[in-house]
């Protein structure tokens, strides 16, 4: 019953967001292009870096970029459905808050339906297309099982960011002073995109066990990889979404029971 | 009329002194970010000596000092020269007896100066403690460096304005404004110094302006450029700067003659 709800509402919003894209439909192409600029300017990085040196510690440009391609899968689905960038800003500091929680629809599921942001799915598809590119340079075998395999560590990824941002995002129910720690966690999430092998130890910790952010690009994308093929710890990766989704969810209960509204 | 802009300069930098906790986060930012390349660049360097002309220790010390410059030169004036033309609030500014632009270059100096003094001075001291890096011995050197990099501050804000009046002329200038970050980013030597990129790419950025922004200040910095290079590093800078005053010039006079203002 629950679930068909949230089915019918997010049937709803996108209905909405298609109507309000359709009267400014320069600006959606706009977002489409800026998105996947940022990811051109980093394959340029990588191309251009390898034109120098024929490995990256023992990666090759070809496993590093699958490594990239598959990092803007899991990220383009986070970002279409957890798009919680101006959530304190927009929520805390303006009261919206106040609105969606007089509503019965879970709180954490209307701020995400509000912001549902499709274009970013696009990155998903341009991450496909690279990830099938530098398979088939690689000569890797292909299984019947490894879609089926690509969909689950896709989830397990997806629900690493949305555990971590959504836990972030709760953080302003606590303290509504703009804290800088989304950029700066934004930020960490960027060393993700390469081998974690070539960073040090602390840092390699810190990406596997603290923000597991190794866990939306090297470790899953290794599991097709044979030369580097982990597969123990791409499996990980969705138990470690799982942890972090609920740690994520545990924070925004506890924030939205202290939530007292901006009193306006 | 001089003390006037000066004025302009000073308030800017109290406004932002007033919300200066920000800046604290975003040394961390910074110096995770160059974190970020200096291991990159540790496992692309290898066993290797030089790559691009560069040692690694030029290396590392080239991507930290280029950071910090950036945080001297960015600022967001194409956002707010062209949030001024949309909202139409550029019309009142426009009848002061003082330039609008040179208004907003001097906002941005004030930002600029902020960051120099309170970010870029202790993120360098940051930076110095957690990575081997290797700072000019020669004052002369330093002195260059300031030079050059006065200018980048000054061809980065004429390029930001000119993408700011593009407001003037085209309903949403808003993916001109990423496009113009991303090219500022991939094409000024911030991630990537000029000489890593292919001879055919490195001739047409050579006639481009972005290489005076960060490639030319952060050789001479880092001791890549020498003797009579650094003046004709000095003399490309110099004459860009020249060089963008003519289209500002020109999009002013054409922007004023198109300025409608609707209500008020």
């Amino acid at each position: 019953m629950r679930l068909a709800q949230t089915v019918s509402l997010f049937k709803e919003y996108i209905g909405n967001y298609i109507k309000t894209k359709l009267t400014y439909r320069a600006d959606f192409w706009v977002e489409v292009m800026s998105d996947l600029m940022f990811s051109a300017m980093n394959l340029i990085f990588i191309f251009v870096v390898f034109r120098q040196t024929p490995a990256l510690g023992d990666w090759s440009e070809a496993e590093v970029v699958f490594v990239y391609g598959y990092f803007m899968i899991p990220y383009g689905v986070f970002s279409t459905f957890s798009n919680l960038w101006n959530f304190s800003d927009r929520y805390i500091t303006k009261g919206e808050m106040d609105r969606i929680l007089t509503r019965p629809a879970g709180s954490l599921t209307q701020v995400m339906l509000e912001n549902v942001d499709p274009p970013s799915l696009i990155g998903s598809l341009v991450g496909v297309g690279i990830m099938i590119a530098a398979w088939l340079k690689l000569g890797l075998p292909f299984h019947w099982y490894d879609p089926l395999v690509l969909i689950v560590l896709t989830l397990g990824s997806t629900m690493v960011y949305v555990g971590l941002y959504t836990a972030l995002a709760a953080v302003s129910f606590f303290s509504d002073a703009p804290t800088g720690i989304v950029p700066l966690i934004y930020n960490i999430q960027n060393y993700g995109r390469y081998p974690v092998q070539i960073y040090n130890k602390a840092i390699r910790f810190l990406l596997t066990w603290l923000l597991p952010f190794a866990f939306v690009g090297v470790y899953p994308a290794s599991f097709f990889l044979e030369r580097h093929g982990d597969r123990a710890t791409a499996w990980l990766t969705p138990l470690v979404g799982a942890a972090v989704l609920a740690f994520g969810l545990w924070v925004w209960r506890c924030g939205v029971r202290r939530y007292r509204g901006a009193g306006s | 009329m001089i003390s006037a802009y000066l004025d302009f300069i000073r308030i800017r930098f109290l406004m932002m002194l007033a919300y200066r906790v920000n800046y604290y986060s975003g040394i961390i930012i910074y110096a995770i970010n160059i974190g970020a390349y200096y291991f990159m660049w540790r496992a692309i360097y290898g066993d290797a000596e030089t790559l691009g002309g560069f040692t690694a220790m030029q290396m590392t010390t080239y991507v930290a000092v280029s950071w910090m410059a950036r945080a001297f030169y960015f600022n967001n004036l194409d956002r707010e020269i062209s949030n001024e033309i949309r909202d139409g609030s550029v019309a009142v500014q426009m009848t002061r007896p003082i330039s609008y632009l040179m208004v907003k270059a001097m906002q941005g100096f004030g930002e600029g100066l902020f960051r120099l003094l309170l970010f870029m001075a202790p993120g360098m001291v940051v930076v110095k403690l957690i990575f081997p890096i290797e700072l000019p011995a020669d004052p002369a050197r330093w002195l260059v460096f300031f030079a050059m990099l006065w200018f980048s501050f000054v061809i980065n804000t004429q390029l930001n304005i000119m993408t700011g009046l593009f407001a003037f002329f085209v309903e949403n200038n808003q993916g001109l404004m990423n496009l113009k970050r991303i090219a500022i980013d991939l094409l000024s030597g911030v991630i990537l110094p000029m000489s890593f990129f292919p001879e055919w790419a490195r001739a047409i950025l050579n006639w481009l302006p972005f290489q005076a922004i960060t490639y030319l200040p952060s050789s001479v910095f880092t001791g890549r450029l020498n003797g009579a290079d650094v003046g004709n590093a000095l003399l490309v800078q110099i004459v860009w700067f020249a060089a963008l005053l003519v289209p500002i010039a020109w999009m002013w006079r054409a922007a004023r003659r198109r300025l409608f203002v609707q209500g008020g």
